[in-house]
């Protein structure tokens, strides 16, 4: 169950700092487990992660099987206008999430 | 010197006294769980509040139906903090004429935790007379001391007696029940008391009871009540 | 090294082939330099925040950052000498970035030196590392 969790203050001071805490619901499975059979459990783990506010770019990252599973995020943004967070992730399967959430600047 | 000696009676007292398994996690796992944002057993909460409108069986009632909001559930956890998982399957079935729910499955653990949540801060407050524990706590001590498995071991051996030591880089806590459903780092996801009892009876390499056997009930029981007076954390963070 | 020691390690070997390699001192060096570009590494200007005893190598939180929280940075990167593979993460920082940092949990295997590199945008290449003790759970499932 693929859920995302964007913790985003609703309001922020022009120029100062949006705290941005994100968890995702994800195995990040590193392709160096072993089933039962022996067999390796292929890796699949989110491999890409975007932030941008205001349709500007905070930071893209790209994930390797040494971040934990349920990855956690937190970085800041800079508040100008009153804008979206949009974080945007890819995994190794091909499955894209996206979530937003709005911030008022004030 | 006497002041010393006092000094020295304290710290020692304070160390034996009951506390819940987050004051024997690092600072590290106490900032994950205090924060709400940080807290990856918050996405099961998540999928929880989703559940909990879900309808289910032949007169497709959810829990919103009989219960209203989660939060009118306030206390209930508290009450029963080892059980929450069959007290929602007796719900499930008895009320909502619903399949019970896989105790260790993402939904029963989703429900839990958010079950779980709304009795954050009261203390745990288990009846020792209660209609489905009574008895069971009698038994559940008795199993808590008995010396099991490989390593002939009780419960009571590292919980009681050696609890505030360390095992491996971790400090051994008193087997306090008042966090479950929780998120183990070394699980890497979140589990019930159910999966922990587990873990440690294979841990002294004992066959664990069955989860539907009466005494991994009356453990569970008996864990409950002897948690009686902590604060609820659920959902919890544990090493 | 005494006898029972190496007869302990060696038994711990066999029994548990699920044990993770280390990556290869050649392969970490490689990894820094495929974002380097070989650009020289200078110590200093990063904060990398790791705990020095691990109770957990599954969940470890980690801080990397610049030093000046106010400096511009082009973009963080780290490394783990003692994991199977030594990259742990990327990140590039835009326009809309408060302050050159972030904070996530990270995997490791093993006893080891994570590594944080920062490249300016000036061009240049800073590090700082961490060394770290990685203790095992005692009741496994």
């Amino acid at each position: 169950m693929a859920r995302i969790l964007l913790n985003v203050p609703k309001q922020a001071r022009r120029g100062e700092a949006i705290e941005i805490k994100l968890l995702l619901s994800h195995p990040m499975e590193t392709g160096q487990r072993r089933d039962e059979t022996g067999a390796i459990v292929p890796r699949n783990i989110i491999r890409d992660v975007t932030c941008t506010y205001g349709g500007a770019l905070v930071v893209r990252l790209e994930l390797f099987p040494a971040i934990s599973a349920n990855p956690f995020l937190h970085i800041a943004a800079r508040a100008g206008a009153s804008g979206d967070v949009v974080l945007t992730w890819t995994d190794d399967a091909g499955l894209v999430g996206t979530e937003t959430a709005a911030v008022e600047v004030v | 010197m006497t002041r010393r000696l006092a000094l020295a009676a304290c710290v020692l007292l304070s160390a034996a006294a009951p506390h819940s398994g987050y004051d024997d996690a690092s600072p590290a796992v106490q900032a994950m769980q205090d924060d709400d944002g940080a807290n990856p057993a918050m996405l099961w909460v998540a999928t929880g509040r989703t559940l909990w409108d879900q309808p289910a069986g032949p007169a497709a009632q959810s829990c919103r139906t009989c219960h209203g909001p989660p939060d009118s559930l306030r206390g209930a956890a508290a009450r029963h903090p080892a059980t929450l998982e069959t007290r929602i399957n007796w719900s499930r079935t008895m009320h909502q004429g619903a399949p019970a729910l896989p105790e260790e499955g993402e939904a029963m653990l989703s429900l839990a935790a958010l079950v779980g949540l709304q009795s954050r801060g009261l203390p745990v407050a288990v009846a020792r007379d209660d209609v489905m524990e009574a008895g069971a706590v009698e038994a559940g001590e008795a199993l808590f001391t008995a010396r099991m498995g490989q390593l002939n071991l009780s419960c009571a051996d590292c919980h009681d007696g050696l609890a505030g030591g360390r095992l491996g880089g971790a400090r051994i806590p008193q087997g306090r029940v008042n966090a479950y459903p929780e998120y183990r780092l070394e699980w890497q996801g979140l589990g019930g008391l159910l999966r922990r009892i587990r873990n440690c009876m294979t841990g002294v390499r004992a066959e664990p009871f069955p989860a539907a056997s009466p005494e991994m009930a009356s453990l569970r029981a008996y864990l409950g009540w002897r948690t009686n007076g902590l604060p609820m954390e659920t959902p919890g963070v544990r090493p | 090294m005494n006898r029972r020691r190496l007869l302990l390690t060696g038994g711990l070997l066999v029994a548990a082939p699920w044990l993770p390699a280390r990556a290869t001192p050649d392969a970490v060096a490689d990894a820094i330099r495929a974002v380097t570009g070989g650009a020289p590494l200078q110590p200093g200007r990063v904060r990398l925040d790791l705990p020095a005893m691990v109770e957990n190598g599954n969940a470890v939180g980690m801080t990397v950052g610049l030093d000046d929280p106010a400096a511009p940075v082009r973009s963080l990167h780290v490394f783990a000498d003692g994991n199977p593979l030594p990259n742990v993460l990327h990140a590039a920082f835009g326009p809309a970035a408060f302050r050159p940092q972030l904070a996530t949990r990270i995997r490791l295997a093993n006893n080891q030196t994570v590594h944080a590199v920062a490249i300016l945008p000036d061009g240049t290449c800073w590090t700082a590392s961490v060394d770290l003790v990685v203790t095992l759970a005692a009741c496994l499932e």
